[in-house]
């Protein structure tokens, strides 16, 4: 990968390392009712990225809504490999969280999960390749 | 295990501290996938068991009526080995997202650690008790563990409205008619997000089965936890209390238009063409049988009829014989269940009509089929004549 040409730092929910492509969703998800936990694809029929997948992606999410079971959603994920490559919150939520917490007593792979402003998001161009490294920094290639 | 996850995620909240629980609600047993199986196979293989009164949620399976769910070999064991694991844990079998309609009700300003987003909503803001947002896993670690995070919703400062829905330009009749609450959730869910919001202009004592609708369809949309009805709910005797004595941040200005674009929303497809009918999200209450039996008058529907509820209000109607003469008008009971989160309407799809504001956010990306929003009394008006009929009078 290229000299980084800026970085970004995150406040660090989950810790760790990543690397994808960034996608930004276009409003707030559940992801139970929201993302179908068997293949990754965006379900909901109002969502604006309805049929896209969100395996491997740095997926940035402005707020999340809806569910409780998002967590369950998020274990499933991991467990099939179907997982963003790390999630990047517009506010606190643990609900994601848990799924990744779970997911690591069950000896699943885990991702990090960042929280940043819906706005430091918008900075973050669609489809752009971002490494994350420990401490919450962003670098976009 | 179980503590491990209260405690890490008493980190990522920033809590400061643990407080003791008096009650949980589990929402981790419905299956989506072998992961939940194991995660709740792994707590019962450690010796785990609740320590708080803890309620179980829907599964993905109707224990009473095994063959409504369409389900495969291997998605009926696992998602009932998930259910037994949960009772192992010593859990109650309410199998029901209405628990506070099943004897589980806890007191004003009790903390609790409830999951399903529809009963947060309702134990926070109708009973007046405290709990988070649970995900899943959480809820049940905390019930382990009689110890749930001190942050959010537990706390008597993050309770206070911060926003105030005015609905004093919406018509009285409107607000009468039972259509009117899961819209208006709806519309609060979208405009707020997670914020608490006070609202103001309903008429005093909105009914219980109108606050649920409104608190599920604000949930599905939004984050909402709670929200506030002033004159109506146990912390707002009056707008300024439910504030916390404090200016509101922003005041939103509900018009007509609003709630009828809101309503509009609900639905997904056009045209006359009705194939089921879905009621009973969440759980539908005793009261709310009795409106359709006296709306549906012992007349037969020419469409099936679906109502979901839990096996306890079921076995009332059926003690009283009530339900067996549903059942012959083409009701079809689904218990422990409900027909959005588990395969039970045909496969190939359809168009699905509902009064669940919750429903009509989650059948389209859930079932495949496509949904229209109406009345209880639109319903029954549609599944008597086996085509759309709505009252859209009181939207003009």
């Amino acid at each position: 990968m290229a000299v980084a040409t800026r970085a970004l730092v995150a406040k660090v929910v989950i810790d760790g390392r990543a690397e994808g492509r960034v996608l930004r969703l276009g409003a707030p998800i559940s992801f139970w009712g929201g993302i179908d936990p068997q293949t990754g694809i965006v379900i909901d029929a109002r969502h604006p990225d309805r049929g896209r997948s969100i395996a491997g992606r740095v997926l940035c999410l402005p707020g999340m809504i809806g569910s409780s079971s998002a967590s369950a959603v998020m274990l499933e994920l991991l467990r099939q490999h179907l997982a963003p490559a790390a999630l990047v919150l517009g506010e606190t939520d643990a609900i994601l969280a848990l799924g990744v917490v779970v997911g690591r007593e069950l000896g699943y792979p885990a991702i990090p999960i960042l929280e940043l402003a819906p706005a430091e998001q918008e900075t973050l161009p669609q489809e752009v390749l971002v490494r994350i490294r420990e401490g919450g920094v962003i670098e976009v290639a | 295990m179980a503590l491990r996850i209260v405690a890490e995620t008493a980190r990522i909240l920033g809590a400061s501290r643990l407080i003791a629980i008096a009650s949980a609600h589990i929402d981790g047993c419905l299956y989506h996938g072998d992961s939940g199986t194991e995660f709740a196979e792994k707590l019962v293989a450690g010796g785990g068991k609740v320590a708080v009164p803890s309620t179980l949620n829907v599964g993905a399976l109707d224990l009473i009526h095994p063959k409504r769910v369409h389900a495969d070999r291997h998605r009926y064991d696992m998602a009932l080995r998930m259910m037994r694991a949960y009772e192992a844990l010593g859990c109650r079998p309410t199998w029901t997202c209405a628990p506070y309609q099943a004897g589980h009700r806890p007191e004003l300003g009790e903390q609790v650690a409830w999951g399903e987003s529809n009963a947060v909503a309702f134990v926070n803001s109708v009973l007046g008790a405290r709990s988070n947002r649970y995900g899943d896993f959480l809820d049940i670690a905390a019930a382990i563990a009689g110890r749930a995070p001190y942050a959010g919703l537990h706390l008597a400062e993050n309770r206070r409205a911060r926003v105030v829905l005015e609905t004093s330009a919406l018509s009285a009749a409107l607000k009468a008619s039972d259509a009117f609450y899961p819209v208006l959730g709806t519309l609060l869910g979208r405009e707020v997000g997670s914020t608490v919001a006070a609202i103001v202009g309903l008429p005093a004592g909105v009914s219980e089965d109108r606050l649920k609708a409104l608190g599920a369809a604000a949930a599905s949309t939004g984050a909402v936890g709670l929200f506030h009805v002033v004159g109506t709910t146990p912390e707002a005797p009056t707008l300024a209390a439910a504030l916390g004595e404090l200016p509101p941040e922003r005041i939103i200005r509900v018009t007509a238009q609003m709630l009828r674009q809101a309503r509009d929303s609900l639905s997904t497809a056009e045209g006359e063409r009705i194939d089921a009918i879905a009621l009973g999200s969440p759980h539908f209450s005793l009261e709310e049988f009795a409106e359709l039996e006296r709306l549906a008058a012992g007349r037969r529907f020419a469409l099936p009829f679906y109502v979901c509820s839990g096996r306890g209000v079921l076995k009332a109607l059926e003690t009283e014989g009530r339900l067996a003469a549903l059942e012959r008008q083409g009701v079809i009971a689904v218990a422990d269940t409900c027909v959005v989160v588990t395969p039970i309407l045909p496969a190939g799809g359809g168009v699905l009509m509902t009064n669940s504001g919750k429903f009509a956010h989650y059948t389209p990306g859930n079932t495949g089929w496509q949904v229209v929003y109406g009345s209880l009394a639109d319903c029954v008006a549609t599944a008597l004549s086996g085509r759309l009929e709505r009252d859209e009078r009181l939207w003009q």
